[in-house]
């Protein structure tokens, strides 16, 4: 069956024609390398290490950078979040305005100095005399950390648990299913209310730990059916005839194989959580004032929407382009690290 | 390459490689208990290639699982029966025990190398994971290694093919790799499951020579499971025919084709297309494999036997010997052989 599949995903440069991998068949009394082909496939191979030792079997994971540096989505996303990044941990490079430093008299409101790069009223001023601009790098901070840690978060507990239940079954899935239908019985945004409401002093920590808390059970659900999927493929099997151990298996064979719909998810849930600890300090119940939030100049931009549509559009516009950024970056991820689509 | 020697199991001369006893397997499903395996016993020795012969649901390839250890249990149950690989028998070991057994000292082939091969990994990669995981090496010496293995199968340009993913390669190429990493670490037998059945014929014929003569080199004993007769008959030494779970012929392999001794064999034989008879119609054993929750009492093929008699409905046929290494388990095993009982016109 394989030997007459046309496999139209293959990258010409990488794999040998149908014709000549026929022909390598053929050619099989000696290691005969075929001229054409061998040489198309050195030039491949040393246009192609770059960094790495030819020497070295290269791994899934280098081979996956490797596809990633030349993905344009992955490039405009990865320098995107790095720039967030930056600009959550050192906001003071980005601007020497005090985010809360507020002067009602003069700034009430004021427009937009397009021309005025990195400077104060360059995004304008918001209803109590902020700087937007400010405002808004010193905002990222929350907005990142309740992101990425929620995440990791999530997709740890989310995989282990999927994969314990997916690979072992029985009684240990049973018990894990339930556990998990518990959590997702419970919305995000309503149990995080609650469980923010029971909390006095509330920091980025403590959203973290709310959505973290509900939100793990998607994950573990897709993990543990992609590992069902999975386990039952023949090559878990060979591994197994080959003497691998169980724990071998579920680290080498089934997650690389199970893991990708889980990143997927996962990048998409980095902009639920940033957009739901945003929804949270917009309702009043996420972070409180001092900290600066995208979330609540959204919600405090809210009550002067028709007077100053800036104040909203520019946290909103960041919100935004963070989410996109993980969003793009977890497709190109997720495409890099199935080598069938190369 | 070097055989280890360092092996605490030592391989006695005169002892078997591999002995089944009896071996029973059933699996129990929410419908009943399908018996796939019922009393088969089978030897191998270092240095021989033991063809076991079958259609689908014959149990040939749950015996063999079984001798791996990669039966699913639950489902699988092994209620009965002895599987000693060098004496100890696999059954009483510990799993972790079996578990290093398996790659080392016995290593198997799967009939479609494109599933059977992690899809994320370079062929390289793979291959040299049986050297690093066993053997403790590092990622170069194991690469290193790996092109060792696919040049040993004969892999064009493996310097250059080694980083390359199971799904660059052709089918043919892919089993010649799973062939490899079975023989990694030289093990002492090896199962190959219908190693050639994906492949087309002509690449068949390519990867059936190599492995016998792989199999010579190495002087490892071999179980070849196939359903189908052209495939052996030059590799083989012995063939055992399976059936419902049960071994119904068993013979030195060029004995079976110049005279069947029971009528199953002699319905496989007869429907291999041959060239001289070309034109004429293509006989085929009349119904279907029987359903392994309600074997047929008595003989289990007396409802597709053209020569079967109200005893093979009732009574369980005993294996007849036929002359050195030779039994059928057939009431007319001695008629079948001489071609003497005629068979009814269904």
């Amino acid at each position: 069956m394989p030997e007459t599949t046309p496999t139209p995903q293959h990258n010409p440069e990488h794999a040998p024609t149908q014709v000549e991998q026929r022909a390598m068949d053929l050619a099989t009394s000696e290691a005969v390398a075929i001229p054409t082909q061998a040489s198309s496939r050195e030039e491949v191979v040393a246009a192609g290490d770059g960094l790495l030792s030819a020497e070295e079997a290269r791994s899934l994971a280098s081979d996956a950078w490797h596809e990633l540096r030349r993905n344009a989505f992955f490039v405009v996303s990865a320098i995107l979040i790095v720039l967030l990044i930056l600009i959550a941990a050192f906001p003071g490079m980005f601007t020497t305005t005090d985010p809360r430093d507020a002067n009602l008299k003069d700034h009430y409101l004021g427009a937009p100095q397009w021309s005025h790069f990195f400077q104060a009223d360059w995004f304008g001023y918001d209803g109590q005399g902020h700087s937007i601009y400010s405002r808004v790098i010193y905002g990222a901070r929350a907005s990142i950390i309740v992101g990425i840690v929620t995440t990791a978060f999530v997709a740890v507990l989310g995989t282990l648990i999927g994969m314990l239940a997916g690979y072992f079954g029985g009684w240990i899935d049973a018990v894990l299913s339930r556990v998990v239908d518990i959590f997702f019985a419970i919305p995000l945004l309503l149990g995080a209310l609650v469980i923010m409401q029971a909390i006095k002093d509330r920091n980025e920590w403590t959203v973290v730990l709310a959505l973290g808390a509900l939100g793990w059970t998607q994950i573990a659900r897709i993990m543990r059916g992609s590992v069902m999927q999975v386990k039952n493929a023949d090559y878990v099997t060979a591994a197994r005839a080959l003497g691998a151990s169980t724990w071998r298996i579920l680290w080498k064979h089934i997650m690389p194989n199970a893991i990708a719909p889980v990143i997927v998810v996962s990048t998409i849930s980095l902009g639920v959580f940033i957009s739901s600890e945003a929804t949270l300090s917009f309702l009043g119940i996420g972070l409180q004032e001092p900290t600066v939030s995208w979330g609540l100049d959204i919600s405090s931009a809210g009550d002067v929407l028709r007077d100053a549509p800036h104040a909203v559009f520019f946290p909103s516009a960041f919100l935004s382009i963070t989410v996109l950024s993980f969003i793009m970056l977890g497709d190109a991820v997720r495409d890099a690290l199935d080598p069938k689509l190369r | 390459m070097t055989i280890e020697t360092s092996d605490p199991v030592l391989v006695q001369p005169g002892v078997p490689l591999l002995e089944v006893e009896d071996l029973h397997v059933e699996f129990h499903t929410r419908d009943g208990v399908a018996k796939a395996v019922n009393g088969v016993s089978y030897k191998v020795h270092p240095g021989e290639t033991l063809a076991v012969l079958g259609e689908s649901g014959s149990g040939k390839s749950v015996t063999a699982q079984a001798v791996m250890g990669i039966l699913d249990m639950p489902p699988a149950r092994i209620p009965r029966g002895a599987i000693k690989f060098q004496g100890r028998d696999l059954l009483k070991m510990s799993n972790e025990e079996r578990r290093k057994l398996r790659g080392q000292r016995m290593a198997m082939i799967f009939q479609d190398s494109l599933s059977a091969l992690n899809p994320v990994y370079s062929v390289g990669f793979q291959l040299g994971e049986m050297f690093r995981v066993h053997r403790g090496m590092s990622r170069k010496d194991a690469k290193a290694k790996a092109v060792e293995l696919m040049d040993l199968v004969k892999i064009p340009a493996a310097r250059t093919r080694v980083n390359d993913y199971p799904h660059q390669f052709s089918g043919g190429m892919r089993q010649r790799i799973m062939i490899a990493m079975a023989l990694a670490l030289e093990p002492d037998l090896i199962i190959a499951d219908e190693p050639t059945t994906a492949l087309d014929v002509t690449v068949q014929a390519q990867v059936m020579g190599l492995l016998a003569e792989l199999q010579r080199e190495f002087h490892m004993g071999l179980i070849l499971i196939t359903h189908d007769l052209g495939v052996v008959a030059d590799v083989a030494d012995n063939i055992v025919v399976m059936y419902a779970g049960r071994i119904v012929e068993r013979a030195p392999v060029h004995a079976i084709y110049r005279q069947p001794g029971h009528p199953y064999t002699k319905g496989l034989l007869a429907s291999i297309p041959r060239l001289d008879l070309k034109g004429q119609d293509l006989y085929a054993i009349k119904g279907l494999p029987p359903n392994l929750m309600r074997i047929p009492s008595g003989c289990a093929f007396n409802p597709r036997c053209p020569y079967a008699r109200d005893v093979c409905t009732t009574e369980l046929p005993a294996a007849v010997p036929l002359g050195t290494g030779r039994e059928s388990a057939c009431h007319f095993a001695q008629a079948v052989l001489e071609g003497e009982v005629a068979a009814d016109v269904h």
